[in-house]
């Protein structure tokens, strides 16, 4: 996918992402302590973790939002640690967060448009209308994501399901190769959840993207992801398939042993 | 076409309009009784037949002590309202901010009140005049008496903005020529209306001055006088100051008022002159009030322009300004003349010290300065107003 | 020399009491209300003048009938407050962040001649405390024992409100409000007996203040307005909502200005506010304060959506400028003077909505820059001797110039912190035109700053400030609909999201206040031409509260409001200051009456009243389609 390839990239093997040795600590709170791991293009890799586990943290790191302490991130070959997440993003990271981040005074369609001219145009431009900017890029988009119908709506008045695929269109604006979701279906209808992700997965296939995401919900996590990485008190306890990681003694005895979320199974 | 009515009503009822700006709510202390005065000279001079055959109208502005408002209400004034003159002014930018009006308007301005030297000086103008004894007049009176003061070391506090540093500037210079041998150990300038009194009497106690000249007036003047006393600044020390004798500020002090002080003023209950005492009894009639200074400001200033009328003949501006150039009006301080030189009037004050009688602050020992003593010479003035 | 320090310091310790009664209320009403309450000076105001008839009516020679009357003054502020709290703020809660402000300020006016009328234009000292009409020696020299008394009610207020906030239930509902409202209103507490309470202490708190003031300073009509901008700094410094951090910063405030007239006799003006910008500029939040929990602007005060105008909106627009343009034809010649001021108004009003309302950085200084615009234009006429067209060239670049330095430091705070450092700016700037007399000639001006020869008449120049200010306010309107807007709008909704679409935010904030303070320079250079001189008022407070006004007045949230509101608001106040001298009252019931029936502004309360009608048509069909959509 990317036209440079750096030596480092070769060895990670067709990653898009990959966290080497991450750490992060707040005054004395080891929150996250030598992470490492890898994202694939096109696959879904869930992150997963009781509270408290450095998910968030994690995150935050990747996307730029946090500057680690320690350890390095690589985005296709290219070491983008301690950028800021405008550079991110920029690099081709798009994110969705854990409360829905969308801007309210603007409809549905022109949210997904400022996406767009942030990566098309730039946003110096003081006099051309927005508005006509991108019109047909952002109705796709939002077909994708199944919101063309209410591309007119207020974003303010949205339902919460309807936010996070408004959002996820958002994140999809500049064609990334990484997406990283915080919670994605937090605060949603189970049959919202199944659909959201199954939405995600397919999106993800067609246009390679890796994606990691955390999540509560086990259902959601073992029907959606290729891989699950599971972290606990800041480290990483176990990394594989969603039935290598059930089966796993470690994980059934600090996570799912916990009782701390609902298992299903 | 709908405007019509009022635009023939306004030429067609005969009357002369005098536009009279002035901060009203901004210091209502001083303007209050300004306007009062005024209306006074308005109703004698109407119940006189008015002048030159019309009755005088006045139509009175606020401009809340902001220059840029009182320049929309003189144009509002002049075109709107048809005024054949301008007046008033209370603060110094304000009155120079309508000096520079009227110059381009070529409209008579009959600034009654801002102090400041460069109203008639440095920015004077051929359509400006102005009635009250300027910063430059007072602080001369004053010197005078401090001149005869032992005091050798001089403590000064004054207003931060142009008369404050004016007085304070006119005040060293004319005292150093004066008196060679004094040094000024201190100097303060607490923000108009916000001194911290306290702190502001220690600073001037730490550099133990033989004298002080005090320029801070209202309710500065009240803070300090407070705090003075509790800490006994004023103890064993000369005081001159700036316009304290005038009721405006004097009443307030009530029992706390200070003795002793040199004081420039309005003995307003003790002058028994004749214009003076027919002024007054007129003024407790209509208003069952005693006058202020600000009361003989207005009521004079509105004087001199009928007088100015009168004289003129006619309200065409430039006749009315060469009319009033030398012109000798009636005051309620005896006669008074404006200077054909610089437009500035010989109107004086009253220079005595402060004394307590019955629990309130009166003015002692005063004699009138008059105005025309305590300017410069006229050579001095030609280089100090470039419009001539 | 150490003797005089030490003094200082108790006169510091003395004058930051009263500043700090005055600001720990400000700050209570703030942190639970999210008021920015103006007539807070004015209650300190009112709790001098009570005091002073009362302490004058009870005997002011028996400690009963004084302290009695301090105590009543203060009470019967908190009553006052609480009129003011039941009949006009709780109808506007629901209203935009800093509406509040407008109609606060409305009561300022009011109070204004309410004062006059009642107790006259005479200042009132009051009389000496029975017990501390003394002095002690201290340090060689003479120390009022009232000031002594001062020192000690500061901690002593501050113990009690420790206590009240720490060991009653109201203390504690006023403490978790203050930190997350909406935490108390799912606790399913009596929000509206919390929030009049609330005032109602606060209010008291500012008439202690005042009260205890007569026995060192007279009472006087402009002690309201002197007071309030310290309390705000205090405020501000301290941290809003730290009761704490108010007394820190009132003692800081006032051992600052002790020593300060020590060392720059001249420099008192500003001092404080240069404090106030070095504080915010270092600790942006205050030296007590904390980030406040959550955005400023949560989901639950969602900006409405910002549409372009429609059809019958740019018919409107049009119509106006046409009807702006023949005005030279049909109206009387001294009309002009008035439209064209308001058209200058406009322009500035329109400057500020443009960070204001799509940036969401409200200023409280922004006459800095339609002042700097004035003083550049006066400054290239007097010293360089140009002519009008290229002063009015030459005078934006200076505001703009300004807008770039000082915006850079304040596009990194946000809400009333940000709009404090703004305040901080304009007094500096303001300081300095008043200050710098060789230059700028202090308070007395520059004179003679008048149109060339062809744009001397009414009429030329009155065309001369349409074109100009029509065109700004076109382009600024453009801007708002601009990717430059959009991603302006986007950094105010979402700062988070919006770093995460790759736009820097605080650039594009940066360079919006520097737009604002350009265009707010232009209409400055305008108005310097148009008056003939320039002063320092262009840029003091009241200027910048009238274009915050003005812009409230027409509503934050539409594009076309602060055009509305300016010519509202300035056409209002010039009317009224022509019929009546009571024009303050009237004003300010005017702006309080305003403010209660259209709580989004003129335009947002036409607006509102479009959609609803709107609404009512469509509604139905939206209804039926998204039930029939379902959930997706």
């Amino acid at each position: 996918m990317s036209a440079v390839v750096s030596p480092r990239a070769a060895v990670a093997d067709e990653a898009v992402l990959v966290a080497r040795d991450l750490a992060k600590s707040f005054g004395g709170v080891h929150a996250v302590q030598g992470v490492s791991f890898s994202v694939e293009a096109g696959r879904m890799v869930a992150l997963i973790g009781p509270n408290g586990a450095g998910k968030t943290t994690c995150f935050n790191m990747l996307g730029g939002q946090l500057k680690p302490d320690r350890g390095e991130v690589i985005l296709a070959g290219q070491a983008i640690t301690g950028l800021k997440p405008r550079r991110v993003w920029r690099l081709g990271v798009g994110r969705t967060f854990q409360i829905t981040a969308t801007f309210t005074s603007m409809t549905v369609r022109e949210n997904v448009q400022m996406a767009l001219i942030s990566q098309e145009d730039g946003v110096w431009n003081p006099f051309r209308p927005a508005r006509t900017r991108h019109v047909a890029a952002a109705d796709a988009l939002l077909a994708q994501v199944g919101m063309r119908e209410q591309a007119e709506r207020a974003c303010g008045v949205l339902a919460y399901g309807d936010l996070k695929r408004v959002e996820l269109a958002v994140a999809l604006a500049n064609r990334p190769k990484l997406l990283l979701m915080d919670e994605p279906t937090a605060g949603m209808a189970p049959r919202e959840r199944v659909e959201l992700m199954a939405l995600t997965a397919r999106i993800a296939a067609q246009e390679q993207i890796a994606v990691l995401f955390t999540e509560h919900d086990m259902d959601v996590v073992f029907a959606h992801s290729d891989r699950v990485i599971v972290l606990d008190r800041g480290r990483l306890i176990a990394d594989g398939t969603a039935e290598a990681v059930r089966q796993d003694p470690q994980v059934r005895a600090v996570y799912l042993g916990s009782g701390a979320t609902s298992g299903g199974h | 076409m709908l405007a019509a009515p009022s635009l023939v009503r306004a030429q067609g009822a005969g009357s002369i309009k005098i536009g009279e700006i002035n901060s009203y709510t901004a210091q209502p202390a001083f303007l209050k009784p300004y306007r009062q005065g005024w209306e006074l000279a308005l109703e004698q001079v109407n119940a006189g037949g008015g002048v030159l055959g019309r009755k005088i109208e006045t139509i009175f502005r606020d401009d809340a002590g902001k220059p840029e408002d009182a320049v929309r209400h003189a144009g509002d004034l002049i075109n709107a309202e048809k005024v054949d003159l301008l007046s008033g002014g209370f603060l110094s930018n304000v009155g120079l901010a309508l000096t520079d009006f009227a110059l381009q308007n070529k409209r008579l301005y009959a600034a009654s009140e801002p102090l400041s030297d460069a109203l008639v000086w440095a920015k004077g103008n051929r359509y400006t005049f102005r009635l009250r004894p300027s910063t430059y007049m007072q602080a001369a009176m004053l010197v005078e008496e401090a001149a005869k003061l032992k005091a050798r070391k001089w403590a000064l506090v004054a207003p931060n903005y142009e008369y404050g540093q004016s007085s304070i500037k006119w005040f060293k210079e004319l005292l150093k020529k004066a008196r060679p041998d004094v040094e000024f150990v201190a100097e303060q300038y607490p923000a108009l209306g916000r001194i911290d009194a306290g702190a502001t009497v220690q600073a001037l106690e730490a550099s133990k001055p033989e004298a002080i000249f005090n320029v801070t007036f209202a309710v500065d003047l009240t803070n300090l006088v407070r705090q003075g006393n509790t800490r006994g600044l004023f103890e064993g020390r000369d005081v001159v100051s700036m316009l304290t004798g005038e009721p405006e500020y004097l009443d307030p002090l009530g029992a706390e008022t200070p003795t002793g002080w040199i004081v420039t003023g309005y003995p307003h209950a003790d002058l028994a002159t004749p214009e003076h005492v027919k002024f007054r009894d007129a003024y407790k009639a209509k208003y069952n009030d005693y006058p202020r200074l600000g009361s003989v400001v207005g009521f004079d200033t509105m004087n001199s322009i009928a007088a100015a009328l009168a004289k003129a003949g006619t309200t065409d501006n430039e006749k009315l300004i060469d009319a009033m150039e030398g012109l000798k009006f009636p005051s309620a301080f005896g006669s008074a003349e404006y200077r054909a030189i610089d437009h500035q009037s010989t109107l004086g004050a009253f220079v005595g010290k402060t004394a307590l009688k019955d629990g309130k602050g009166v003015m002692v020992d005063w004699r009138y300065a008059d105005g025309a003593k305590y300017l410069p010479s006229d050579d001095v003035v030609k280089t100090m107003r470039p419009a001539g | 020399m150490f003797d005089l320090i030490l003094t200082q310091t108790l006169n510091g310790l003395a004058s930051a009491s009263s500043l700090f009664l005055v600001a720990s209320g400000l700050s209570i009403i703030f942190g639970v209300t999210r008021i920015v309450n103006f007539a807070h000076g004015s209650l300190y105001m009112l709790g001098a003048y009570i005091g002073w008839t009362l302490v004058t009516w009870l005997g002011p020679t028996s400690g009963l009938g004084f302290w009695g009357g301090v105590g009543l003054a203060a009470l019967l502020v908190a009553i006052i407050g609480v009129v003011i709290e039941v009949a006009i703020l709780r109808r506007i809660y629901q209203a935009p962040e800093l509406f509040q402000l407008l109609a606060t300020f409305g009561v300022v006016l009011m109070i204004q001649d309410i004062a006059l009328a009642t107790w006259g234009a005479e200042d009132k000292l009051g009389p000496r405390a029975p017990g501390f009409k003394s002095f002690v020696i201290l340090f060689d020299n003479r120390f009022p024992t009232y000031e002594l008394l001062l020192i000690a009610i500061g901690p002593l207020v501050l113990a009690l409100l420790w206590f009240l906030f720490q060991k009653t239930r109201w203390g504690t509902l006023v403490r978790a409000a203050t930190q997350d409202r909406e935490m108390v209103a799912a606790l399913g507490v009596n929000q509206r007996l919390l929030f009049t309470s609330v005032f109602a202490f606060g209010a008291g708190l500012a008439g202690l203040g005042g009260a205890l003031q007569l026995p060192r300073e007279a009472a006087t009509l402009h002690m309201d307005l002197s007071m309030i901008s310290e309390a705000f700094v205090v405020v501000v410094v301290g941290g809003l909502g730290s009761v704490t951090g108010a007394y820190l910063a009132a003692v800081l405030i006032g051992i600052l200005h002790a020593f300060g007239i020590l060392i720059f006799p001249k420099i008192t003006l500003v001092l404080v506010f240069l404090v106030m910008a070095v504080v915010l500029v270092v600790k942006p939040y205050g030296l007590m304060g904390r980030r406040p929990v959550g955005a400023a602007r949560g989901t639950a005060t969602a900006e409405p959506l910002l549409r372009p105008a429609d059809r019958a909106a740019k018919l409107a627009g049009l119509v106006a400028l046409i009807l702006l343009a023949a005005a030279p034809l049909v109206t009387p010649d001294y009309l002009l003077l008035t439209l064209t001021e308001l058209v200058i108004f406009a322009l500035f009003a329109a400057s500020l909505h443009f960070m204001m309302g799509p940036g969401g950085m409200a200023s409280f200084g922004h006459a800095a820059y339609f002042g700097l615009g004035a003083y550049g234009a006066a400054l290239a006429v007097k010293w360089l001797g140009a002519p009008m067209e290229p002063a009015l060239i030459f005078a934006p670049f200076l505001a703009g110039i300004a807008g770039v330095v000082f915006g850079w430091f304040c596009v990194r705070l946000s809400g009333v912190y940000l709009a404090m450092l703004t305040l901080a700016f304009a007094q500096i700037a303001w300081a300095t035109a008043f200050q710098w007399v060789e230059l700028t000639g202090g308070d007395n001006g520059i004179l003679g700053v008048w149109p060339s020869h062809w744009a001397v008449s009414k009429t030329a120049f009155y065309y001369l400030a349409l074109a100009i200010c029509a065109a700004c306010v076109v382009l600024l309107r453009v801007m708002v609909f601009s990717p430059l807007g959009y991603a302006l709008r986007a950094a105010r909704d979402n700062p988070l999201r919006t770093e995460a679409i790759g736009i820097d935010t605080m650039r594009v904030q940066w360079v919006a206040f520097t737009i604002a303070a350009f265009a707010a320079g232009i209409a400055g250079a305008l108005f310097a031409f148009f008056k003939g001189s320039v002063f320092p008022t262009y840029m003091a407070i009241p200027r910048s509260v009238d274009a915050l006004l003005m812009v409230l007045l027409g509503g934050v949230q539409t594009v076309s409001g602060p055009i509305v509101g300016a010519f509202a608001y300035a056409g209002l106040s010039e009317q009224l200051m022509k019929m009546t001298m009571y024009w303050r009252f009237t004003l300010g019931l005017s702006i309080v009456l305003l403010v209660v029936l259209f709580p989004r502004g003129l335009v947002g309360g036409f607006l509102a009243l479009r959609e609803r009608r709107d609404r009512s048509d469509k509604d139905g069909a939206v209804v039926t389609r998204l039930a029939t959509e379902g959930a997706p």
